[in-house]
C-alpha cells in the first residue's frame, strides 16, 4: 500500500501562490515525503475543509488560525500552529494621517473618517479598531469608518487595501488610514505615500501572522517530517530561495500562539465571529 | 583587552524611506554575521520602518534608547551569493578571448559578472567559442559602429540626371534583385543570432550591426528602384532557390561561409562594379556606400572560419562539401536569370547602340572574372591549394550570392 499523503490547503491570494506550492511540493516529494495542496478560494471554505477530513493541514492567516481554534474548541478537538515564516512574529499596525493633518492625537479622530483594509483584514482593520477602542473610541459611534474591501475572503493577503486606503488618505477622501509598518516603509519608497507627507499618529501592539494549522487528527508522524523539512530549508540554497523570496521569509521558525491575543479580542469586540467560529459579522462576503 | 567598541551611524533626520536605508545597508555589510551596529536616528518614523525592514530582512534588532538602536547583522544575507558563478573576464582572456564554452547559468549576464546561483538557465544552440568566434571580432565591431551612415543624408537623393527608359528600366531590375541578396544577407545572420551565447559579445554586437547595415542596405536599394515612379521587377525562381540555400545551410560557420565568404565577396565586386559603371550619380552613392559595409562582412566570416580552422582543421572538409552540396542543390535551376545580366550589360552601356552595348558586355564579362578570382583567393586563405580552390571557385552558383 502506498504511504498516504499530506495534503495541505492554502489560499490562492495572488497567482505567485501557484508557483510557491508547486515549488515547495517538488521540494517535498524530492525529500521523501508524499505532499499535496489544494487552493481555495478564501479562508473561511479553507477552515471548514480542516474540519471534514479533506485537509490535513492549513497555511492559514491569523485570523482563519482563529476561527479553526475556536471551531475546534466547540467541538472538543484540537488544532495545532505548527510553524510560522520569521517575518510572521512581532508585527505592528499604523494609523496614519497627512503630515498637515490638524489631527494630532488619537482623540482628534472623533468625528473623522478612517480608511481602513479589507473587512476581514487583521493588520489593516480588525486591529487597528481594537487599538482605537482600546484608546476609547468605537467605530460608528466616535468616528466613520470606509472600507477598502479589496478580495473579500483573503484576510487582507492582498496589498490592494491597504493602497487604495493609503490613496486615499493623499486625496483627502478620509482623515486617516491604517496599514501594517512594513508596507508604510514600502509606500514610502515606492512613492505611494511621498516621504514626509504622513505622520504616524498611534503604533497598535505586536501581533503574530499566519501559520501552519493542523486539523484535528491530522497525521503525526506527517506532520512532523513536513515541519523538519521546512525547518531544513535555507535561504541560501538556490534551488528554494526564489520560494522563501516570493514567500517573503529568510527562515521558518517553530509556531507559536502567543501572537494574537489582539486579533482575538478584535474578533470579539467586532463581533466578527462568535465563540465557535461562526461568521457573524452580516456585512462579509467572500 | 577591552573590547572595539560598537560601530556607530548617525542617520540624523534621513528618513528610511528618504535613502537612510542605504547607509545602514552599506554600514551593515562591514560588519561580521552576528555583529553589531549601532543606529542613531531623528525621523519621524526611523524606529517604525528599521523594526519593519530588520524583520523582513532577518537582522535582530533592540532599542537601547528612543535615539539609539543595535542592528544584529543576520545570516542570511550572504547566502544569495554561495555559489555564485563568475562569467570570465570583461576584456577576456590574456589574448583577448572568451571562455571556451558559455554556460547556460549566465544567462544574459555581463560578461565579467557574478551571477547568483540559481539563475535560470538559458539555452543557446551557439555557445561554444569555436563556432563563433573571431580573432577580429572587436576590432571590427567598432569599425562597424564608427563607419554607420544615415541614408536621408549620406546620399543625394536630389542629384540631377536623366536616363533613358529602357536604362532606368535596368537599374530598376538590378535593384531588385539587390534587395532579394540583401534580404538574405539580413535574414541569415539574424536568424543565428539569437542563438549566440550573449557571452560572446563581441560577435553579437557585429552581428546586429551587420543585420543593421543590410537594413538599411535594403532601404536605398527600393529607394532607388522607385525613386522615378517604378515599382521593382523580376524575381525569378531560381535566384531565390539559391538563396534559400543559404537559410538551410545547417550551423553558423557554414553559412558565413557561404554567405559572406563567397555571396558577400562576390557582392562587393558586384558594387564596385555598380560604382563604376551605374549611369546616374545616385546609383553611383549607393554602391560606394554598401560595398564598404560589405566588405567588412566578408572581413568578419573570413575572420571567423580562420579562427575556427585554425582550433579545427577538419572543418576545412565541411567546407568543400557545403559548397558541394550547394552546387548539387542548384544544379537544375537557371542560376542569374538573363533579365539581370542584361540589365547590367545595359547599365554598363549607358545605351542601347551596338558599340556602347560590346563595352557593356565586356565590362560585366570583367566582372565576372574578378569575382571568381576573388573567390579564388579567399579560399586560397582558407587553406584550400589552388586547384582545390580553383575547382570550388567554379562550382559557386551563378547567381553570383
Amino acid at each position: 500500500m502506498s504511504e498516504p499523503t499530506l495534503i495541505m490547503g492554502a489560499v490562492a491570494y495572488a497567482p505567485k501562490v501557484v508557483t510557491i506550492w508547486e515549488g515547495f511540493k517538488a521540494f517535498f516529494v524530492k525529500n521523501g515525503l508524499p505532499f499535496d495542496y489544494v487552493l481555495y478560494s478564501n479562508y473561511e471554505s479553507q477552515v471548514e475543509a480542516q474540519f471534514d477530513g479533506t485537509l490535513h493541514l492549513a497555511w492559514n492567516s491569523p485570523l482563519a488560525w482563529v476561527r479553526a481554534e475556536r471551531i475546534a474548541r466547540s467541538r472538543g478537538q484540537q488544532v495545532q500552529a505548527v510553524a510560522m515564516r520569521d517575518t510572521d512574529c512581532d508585527l505592528r499596525s499604523a494609523i496614519v494621517v497627512r503630515a498637515d493633518s490638524t489631527v494630532q492625537s488619537l482623540a482628534d479622530l472623533r468625528g473623522k473618517t478612517i480608511g481602513l483594509g479589507a473587512l476581514d483584514s487583521p493588520q489593516a482593520t480588525l486591529i487597528p479598531l481594537d487599538h482605537l477602542r482600546t484608546e476609547g473610541l468605537v467605530k460608528s459611534r466616535d468616528f466613520q469608518v470606509r472600507y477598502f474591501d479589496v478580495l473579500g475572503g483573503k484576510h487582507g493577503d492582498h496589498i490592494g487595501g491597504e493602497r487604495d486606503a493609503a490613496l486615499a488618505l493623499m486625496a483627502g477622501e478620509v482623515d486617516a488610514c491604517c496599514l501594517i509598518d512594513g508596507n508604510h516603509l514600502a509606500f514610502g519608497l515606492d512613492g505611494t505615500l511621498p516621504s514626509g507627507s504622513t505622520r504616524v499618529l498611534a503604533r497598535t501592539g505586536a501581533y503574530d501572522h499566519c501559520n501552519f494549522t493542523t486539523s484535528p487528527g491530522a497525521p503525526a508522524a506527517l506532520i512532523d517530517r513536513f515541519v523538519s523539512l521546512l525547518m531544513a530549508m535555507r535561504w541560501d540554497d538556490p534551488q528554494v530561495r526564489p520560494l522563501l523570496e516570493l514567500e517573503g521569509l529568510r527562515e521558518w521558525r517553530a509556531g507559536r500562539t502567543s501572537g494574537y491575543a489582539l486579533l482575538e479580542r478584535a474578533v470579539d469586540d467586532e463581533h466578527f465571529y462568535d465563540g465557535d467560529g461562526r461568521i457573524t459579522n452580516p456585512d462579509y462576503r467572500y | 583587552m577591552a573590547a572595539s567598541p560598537t560601530p556607530t551611524i548617525d542617520i540624523e533626520s534621513l528618513g528610511l524611506d528618504q535613502g537612510a536605508l542605504l547607509l545602514i545597508r552599506r554600514a551593515l555589510a562591514e560588519r561580521p554575521v552576528g555583529g553589531e551596529l549601532r543606529v542613531r536616528g531623528q525621523s519621524p518614523d526611523w524606529r517604525m520602518h528599521l523594526e519593519a525592514w530588520c524583520r523582513s530582512q532577518g537582522h535582530p534588532l533592540r532599542f537601547e534608547t528612543a535615539e539609539e538602536a543595535t542592528v544584529t547583522r543576520g545570516p542570511h544575507a550572504e547566502g544569495r551569493w554561495l555559489g555564485a558563478q563568475s562569467t570570465g573576464f570583461a576584456q577576456g582572456d590574456a589574448n583577448g578571448a572568451p571562455a571556451e564554452d558559455a554556460a547556460p547559468g549566465w544567462g544574459l549576464a555581463a560578461r565579467g559578472a557574478t551571477v547568483e546561483a540559481g539563475s535560470p538557465p538559458f539555452f543557446f544552440a551557439l555557445y561554444r567559442r569555436d563556432e563563433v568566434w573571431a580573432a577580429t571580432a572587436g576590432e571590427l565591431y567598432r569599425q562597424a559602429a564608427a563607419a554607420q551612415w544615415d541614408p536621408g543624408t549620406a546620399i543625394d537623393w536630389d542629384a540631377p540626371f536623366d536616363l533613358p527608359l529602357a536604362v532606368e528600366a535596368a537599374v530598376v531590375q538590378v535593384m531588385t534583385y539587390l534587395i532579394e541578396n540583401e534580404n538574405a544577407a539580413l535574414l541569415v545572420p539574424a536568424r543565428h543570432l539569437g542563438q549566440i551565447h550573449p557571452h560572446f559579445r563581441e560577435v553579437l554586437q557585429l552581428l546586429a550591426l551587420q543585420c543593421s547595415d543590410e537594413a538599411r542596405h535594403v532601404e536605398v536599394f527600393t529607394r532607388r528602384a522607385t525613386l522615378r515612379g517604378h515599382q521593382p521587377a523580376l524575381s525569378t525562381a531560381g535566384g531565390q532557390a539559391s538563396l534559400r540555400t543559404l537559410f538551410d545551410a545547417p550551423d553558423f560557420s557554414v553559412a558565413t561561409f557561404l554567405l559572406a565568404v563567397l555571396g558577400e565577396g562576390s557582392f562587393v565586386n558586384l558594387l564596385n562594379f555598380l560604382q563604376a559603371n551605374a549611369p546616374d550619380p545616385v546609383t553611383r552613392q549607393i554602391a560606394r556606400l554598401t560595398a564598404r559595409d560589405e566588405a567588412r562582412h566578408v572581413a568578419f566570416g573570413m575572420a571567423h572560419l580562420e579562427y575556427r580552422l585554425s582550433v579545427q582543421p577538419d572543418y576545412q572538409a565541411r567546407l568543400r562539401n557545403a559548397i558541394e552540396v550547394r552546387y548539387d542543390t542548384l544544379a537544375s535551376t537557371a542560376g542569374l536569370n538573363e533579365e539581370v545580366f542584361d540589365a547590367l550589360v545595359l547599365l554598363a552601356a549607358g545605351e542601347l547602340s551596338p558599340s556602347a552595348v560590346a563595352r557593356g558586355h565586356a565590362a560585366v564579362q570583367q566582372l565576372q572574372r574578378d569575382m571568381a578570382a576573388g573567390r579564388r583567393a579567399r579560399l586560397a586563405r582558407l587553406g584550400f591549394d589552388r586547384d582545390e580552390a580553383q575547382r570550388l571557385s567554379d562550382l559557386h552558383t551563378r547567381n553570383f550570392m
